[in-house]
């Protein structure tokens, strides 16, 4: 068989680099395939995608040395255009690749510009509305909509189509957990039913996993390190060497010191064979202990009753409370529009209660101004787009200090301390513009500590960042609650966050509390995961599988571990 | 959250319309009420408006803040022409009829307050028509209407996409207006005019960062989807001209016609009830 995709000694450099981006790529992909492409952050896997879907060389220019082939032709002499006639690729951006005023007629966006008759048009768009279950939608406005729809609407559009390619770029980054496995099952559908060709790059490797991939590319410094199924890959260390992450239940295995072999399918912690390795982690259940954690008692923040709605009898949050101990790292978890944001953004006075109160070192917070409350307890975006108003960093980081009259000196100190905790001293003199993504958030960070807030509140403080970012911010903000005692909220749907860095989730779903609980016992409780729409993390699983009988224990154990080897 | 000036489907004739049409009725309307000053005309137009603009179903929240912000101006226009030019009406209907000597330059005669009401009914037989085209027009139509009469694509597609992206750059400004509150940067009306226009920029350059990212985006979804690949293209929401629609076009064009000869028949564009 012919491959659909072939790369031979391919080699780019974008226009604007010296280094080329791609070295010595040599890739089949053939007709019907479905291949994960994986990779750290700047490995190179998304200009890999750019080249296959056209945007290299049509709209970023650079160089190329070697052959690509897509279905045989030079995709050079098809232009993106014909390119996009067989390539359709869904953005990861959910929101901003939404063209259409209404989901019909984004749906149909390929189709005006091919100028097809309206009444065809019609036709099609309902059948494709069909397969990817949006039917129902067709004339709402993308505000109107959650990300999971977003997403399908864009299938939806390149579908429409009748593309051979399907070309995923990080899909999962915007979803919550179940919202992402529904996605993840619906390629599969799509793949089986339409025998598509499916690429998908995403660095999310276990939910990817859900359902079954041919192969994995494993890309690293621009070039390709591995090339192999999932079981041999899963076997091997190459994941780890990569930075990427590994399915949790293989961490798991690895920790316990069993070596795993791809004859047992280890890749779906369903289907896994683990008999060979239940010993084994039962033993390392046995002889792990968990430390005796010593709990602050003091309280911090207290949620009393709070109700919230914009109109009366439609509530957006219901009778919630809870407290937060000072010095401590929780999350609140639950699905996208649950209700997480409007919390944080009561607690931080951008909205009014409608009934309840929140009480900060035991007085109440109502008669604070957003200002005032903004010296107790601070926000940081998710976007750090969204907070850098100044062109230097030493400016930003000083901005919350000198519009509140602290004289010039003691701005300069404090600024230049918090500079040192957040790693940046030796930048304080640059422009923002120059720093990566990564270092960006830092600066925003380091923005709202130098006011020494006693809570930080920080909204999805790792999304879209691949394992090794995600692991520098989460330490760094560990630091910072280490040392100077600042207590820190996450709103986040991020699992391993939660399991790996809080010791309490807040869940809430549909506006109510579900529960505040350790993530261990969180994320192994169905009764909770499904309404919050979390996914069981897949120790659970292994644990009952080994024959452990308390798997919320062994989750528990694990992150221990864990942190204790970090 | 109210919406405001966007467009809302109203199960209405008007909404049914085509945008072209809408348009038509627009620009001939704000024509001939910029052009007459003949009293009676606006009267009447004044009256159609209201008419129409009760039939197009149009709700207060949709305009009400529009709307106070035109009264405004026009408040300030109305005073801005009596303090420069006071004698406005007595020059345009020749005869003096002081009511109240206000001081030595200002005298208040009828002729001026009846040409400053004059001002005052063209504004109000224009912002109802602004509004009606506004909010009943659904912006893919009226983008597809656009190209059909001849005006290439990229022109409507942008008018499109510019709303498609209001409501997210919104969402954007209270966010990062939220944010810039919390790190203590006074908006509200507590702080000094000089310090609230400085600390906008605060929010509107972040509001740019963001934005530049979505454009970004966009551009490419847009490419990768074959945008601009033909001279023509085709509309989903697209509606030809029907039988109405050629009705409504007449009457408006008719309308626009007889009321600029009764404006213009007597030589001037101005009635005058002083003579």
């Amino acid at each position: 068989m012919e491959p659909i995709i072939e790369f031979e000694n391919f080699t780019f450099k974008y226009r604007s680099q010296m280094e080329p981006t791609l070295r010595d790529i040599n890739l089949k992909i053939y007709p019907g395939e479905k291949v994960l492409i994986i990779g750290p952050s700047g490995s190179g896997k998304s200009t890999l995608s750019n080249c296959i879907n056209g945007l290299i060389p049509f709209s970023y220019e650079g160089d190329s040395t070697g052959t690509l082939k897509i279905e045989g032709k030079d995709p050079k002499n098809l232009g993106i255009f014909g390119l996009s006639k067989m390539v359709g690729t869904v953005l990861q951006d959910t929101d901003g690749q939404f063209i259409g005023l209404t989901v019909a007629e984004d749906i149909a966006f390929v189709l005006e510009n091919d100028c097809m008759a309206q009444e065809e048009m019609f036709r099609k768009v309902d059948d494709v509305a069909e397969t990817v279950e949006v039917k129902e939608l067709l004339h709402h406005a993308p505000s109107e909509m959650s990300g999971g729809q977003k997403q399908r609407v864009s299938m939806a559009g390149v579908m429409i189509d009748d593309v051979d390619i399907l070309l995923f770029d990080e899909p999962l980054a915007n979803l919550d957990p179940a919202t992402g496995k529904k996605a993840i099952a619906l390629i599969d559908r799509i793949q089986k039913e339409q025998k598509k060709t499916i690429v998908i790059i995403e660095h999310r490797l276990e939910d990817v996993l859900y359902k079954d991939v041919d192969r994995i590319v494993v890309v690293g410094e621009g070039t390709i390190v591995a090339d192999m199924k999932p079981d041999d890959l899963l076997a091997g260390n190459i994941l780890k060497e990569q930075g990427i992450r590994e399915p949790l239940y293989v961490t798991a295995l690895k920790h316990a010191g069993c070596t795993i072999a791809a004859e047992d399918h280890p890749q779906h912690v369903e289907t896994m064979n683990f008999e060979p390795y239940r010993a084994q982690v039962r033993e390392w259940f046995e002889t792990t202990k968990i430390p005796q954690k010593q709990e602050a008692e003091e309280k911090v923040l207290n949620v009393d009753h709070l109700h919230f709605s914009y109109q009366p009898g439609k509530a957006i949050l219901s009778d919630i409370s809870f407290d937060v101990k000072k010095g401590e790292m929780i999350s609140i978890v639950g699905k996208n529009g649950a209700g997480k944001t409007t919390l944080s953004n009561l607690i931080c006075g951008f909205l009014e209660p409608s009934n309840g109160k929140i009480e900060l070192n035991g007085k109440d917070i109502s008669p604070l101004s957003v200002k005032e409350r903004g010296e107790h307890i601070g926000i940081v975006m998710q976007n750090p787009n969204q907070m850098i108003s100044k062109p230097m960093i030493y400016e930003e980081v000083a901005l919350g200090l000198m519009v509140r009259g602290v004289p010039e000196e003691e701005i300069r100190e404090r600024v230049y301390e918090t500079l040192k905790i957040c790693g940046l001293y030796q930048f304080r003199n640059w422009p923002v513009s120059a720093l990566s993504f990564g270092q960006k958030k830092r600066v925003t960070i380091a923005s709202i500590l130098v006011m020494k807030p006693e809570i930080l509140i920080l909204d999805e403080p790792t999304a879209g960042q691949d394992y090794r970012h995600y692991t520098e911010i989460m330490e760094f903000l560990k630091t910072i609650n280490e040392t100077q005692g600042t207590t820190i909220i996450m709103i986040t749907h991020d699992m391993h966050l939660m399991l790996e860095y809080t010791n309490r989730a807040i869940v809430v779903a549909d506006g109510q509390l579900l529960t505040i609980d350790t993530p261990a016992k969180v994320l192994t409780d169905e009764t909770i995961t499904a309404p919050a729409y979390l996914k069981q993390t897949s120790l659970y699983e292994m644990a009952v599988k080994c024959g452990i009988e308390d798997p919320s224990q062994f989750v528990q154990r694990f992150i221990n571990y864990e942190r204790a080897v970090r | 959250m109210a919406k405001l000036l966007t467009y809302e489907q109203k199960d209405t004739w008007m909404d049914r319309l085509c945008g072209v049409t809408k348009l038509i009725y627009f620009l001939a309307w704000s024509i001939t009420s910029m052009l007459t000053y003949d009293t009676r005309v606006l009267a009447v137009m004044l009256v159609l408006s209201l008419i129409l603009f009760k039939i197009s179903k149009t709700e207060w929240k949709q305009v009400g803040s529009i709307f106070k912000f035109i009264m405004f101006f026009l408040v300030i226009n109305v005073l801005a022409i009596f303090i420069f030019a006071p004698d406005q009406g007595t020059k345009i209907y020749g005869t003096k009829h002081v009511l109240w000597q206000l001081s030595a330059h200002y005298p208040i005669t009828a002729e001026q307050l009846f040409y400053e009401l004059n001002i005052i009914l063209k504004y109000f037989t224009i912002i109802p028509a602004v509004f009606i085209f506004v909010v009943t027009t659904n912006p893919s139509e009226f983008a597809a209407s656009l190209n059909r009469i001849g005006i290439s694509y990229n022109i409507g597609y942008a008018v499109a996409i510019a709303l498609r992206y209001i409501p997210d750059v919104q969402d954007d400004f209270h966010k990062i207006k939220n944010a810039q509150e919390a790190r203590g940067i006074e908006m509200s009306g507590k702080a000094k005019l000089m310090s609230r226009i400085k600390s906008t920029a605060s929010i509107i350059f972040p509001l740019i960062f963001t934005s530049i990212g979505r454009i970004d985006t966009i551009s490419n979804a847009m490419e990768l989807r074959g945008y601009g690949k033909y001279k023509k293209r085709t509309w989903y929401m697209g509606r030809k001209l029907q039988r109405n629609d050629y009705l409504c076009i007449a009457l408006v064009l008719g309308f626009a016609v007889v009321a600029l000869v009764i404006t213009y028949h007597d030589g001037s564009r101005f009635y005058n009830p002083f003579v």
